[in-house]
């Protein structure tokens, strides 16, 4: 059954979004989102690369030989990244330096490599695209959903602004490691509560 | 054998036009990285000693050979006068090397002032080098050609306490910054009068 460009689209943002339903990804989400900043850039980034892979290996798909398709998958992905990468280093400076080796890391990230074999291989551009567009989008919502959740909670601030008075205590171990995993849990559920029929 | 040819053949391609492009984005973007590094990582240091100084030393800056290396130079102006210089040397940590920027004024050889840039030594104790101002102040005001020491190698350095070793790497540094001075001081005054 052929899927419009807009369900491909969409999908991405509930049916399959990254973290909660696919649960991939998962290094990123719990390590860079200590902040809606980090969160929200490392998603954009993830996002960038993920469109950009995944038109240009929809565009090759013909063209890569079977065998050696995952070598030049991640040679495509690479490339990407390693732009992304100085991209930062050269306009959001401060940034690169707050998610620092997470950056190059995307290169490993499953949720890109497995859109390129799962979908951008077997499909044309346009769902490609929407595919990459869709995915990203809902892995960045994730990733400021739980980074909003954690600095609120973890820091009594939004975005690096205050939001309770003075009086608040920030609840520290939210912005710790296993903070990531119980609100990431809790969030999961969550999910899954919604989602069950 | 002709298909593994093929395979080979498809992966070099790949390979080649993925660095190509690297490249060409590389070259495109390194002026401004190598000066975003500058304002957010040399930047803070720098404009911390040279307080007060009335022009950007990040924009008036030069290269300048010593030896056989390249080095930075960061001119400060104060009272209309462009005669105070800072460049950064490193000095080896207790976790790596501390990236030290010295300040020296050229017509009194003095020092105007310390700062840690960039350093890996434990938080807490020996990363006090980077933030106790008290620290780097204790270098402000002495001839840059003086031998500094921590006073547990008898010299004048007060050490921050638990860090010796850190501190010890920062007083190397000004150290070295004394030694290319002595090289390049003619050549300092020169540039700085003609800028």
């Amino acid at each position: 059954m052929a899927k419009t460009a807009v369900q491909e689209f969409t999908k991405g943002l509930w049916a399959e979004i990254p973290p909660f339903r696919l649960v991939l990804g998962l290094c990123p989400v719990l390590a860079v989102t200590k902040t809606v900043e980090n969160g929200v850039g490392m998603g954009v980034a993830t996002t960038f690369v993920l469109v950009c892979s995944n038109v240009l290996i929809s565009l090759l798909r013909n063209a890569i030989p079977k065998k050696v398709r995952i070598a030049c998958f991640i040679a495509v992905i690479a490339t990407f990244v390693t732009v992304v990468e100085l991209l930062m280093q050269a306009f959001a400076y401060p940034l690169f330096l707050k998610l620092g080796i997470f950056i190059p890391l995307i290169v490993v990230n499953c949720i890109v490599l497995g859109r390129a074999e799962a979908f951008a291989a077997k499909n044309k551009v346009v769902p490609s695209l929407a595919d990459g567009l869709g995915i990203g989008l809902g892995f960045t919502l994730s990733l400021g959903a739980l980074g909003a959740i954690r600095e609120i909670l973890g820091s009594g601030m939004f975005y690096g602004k205050p939001v309770f008075g003075p009086s608040f205590e920030p609840f520290g171990f939210m912005v710790q490691a296993p903070g990531a995993f119980v609100c990431l849990g809790l969030m999961l559920c969550v999910m899954n509560m919604l989602g069950k029929k | 054998m002709r298909d593994l040819f093929k395979l080979f053949i498809a992966v070099v391609i790949f390979s080649g036009i993925s660095g190509g492009v690297l490249a060409a984005v590389r070259n495109a973007t390194q002026d401004r990285i190598e000066y975003q590094q500058l304002v957010f990582v040399k930047g803070p240091a720098i404009n911390l000693i040279l307080e007060g100084c009335t022009n950007d030393p990040l924009q008036d800056r030069f290269k300048m050979k010593d030896q056989d290396k390249e080095r930075d130079f960061f001119i400060g102006e104060f009272d209309g006068k462009k005669n105070v210089v800072a460049f950064e040397t490193y000095g080896k940590g207790y976790g790596g090397d501390i990236g030290v920027i010295t300040a020296v004024n050229t017509d009194t050889d003095e020092i105007v002032g310390v700062a840690v840039t960039t350093h890996s030594e434990t938080p807490g104790v020996g990363s006090k080098t980077k933030t106790d101002p008290e620290f780097g102040a204790q270098f402000k005001g002495q001839p840059i050609t003086d031998v500094f020491k921590v006073k547990a190698d008898g010299g004048q350095i007060d050490s921050i306490s638990g860090a010796t070793i850190s501190s010890r790497g920062v007083a190397g540094a000004v150290v070295q910054s004394g030694e290319i001075y002595k090289r390049l001081k003619s050549d300092l005054k020169n540039k700085l009068k003609a800028s």
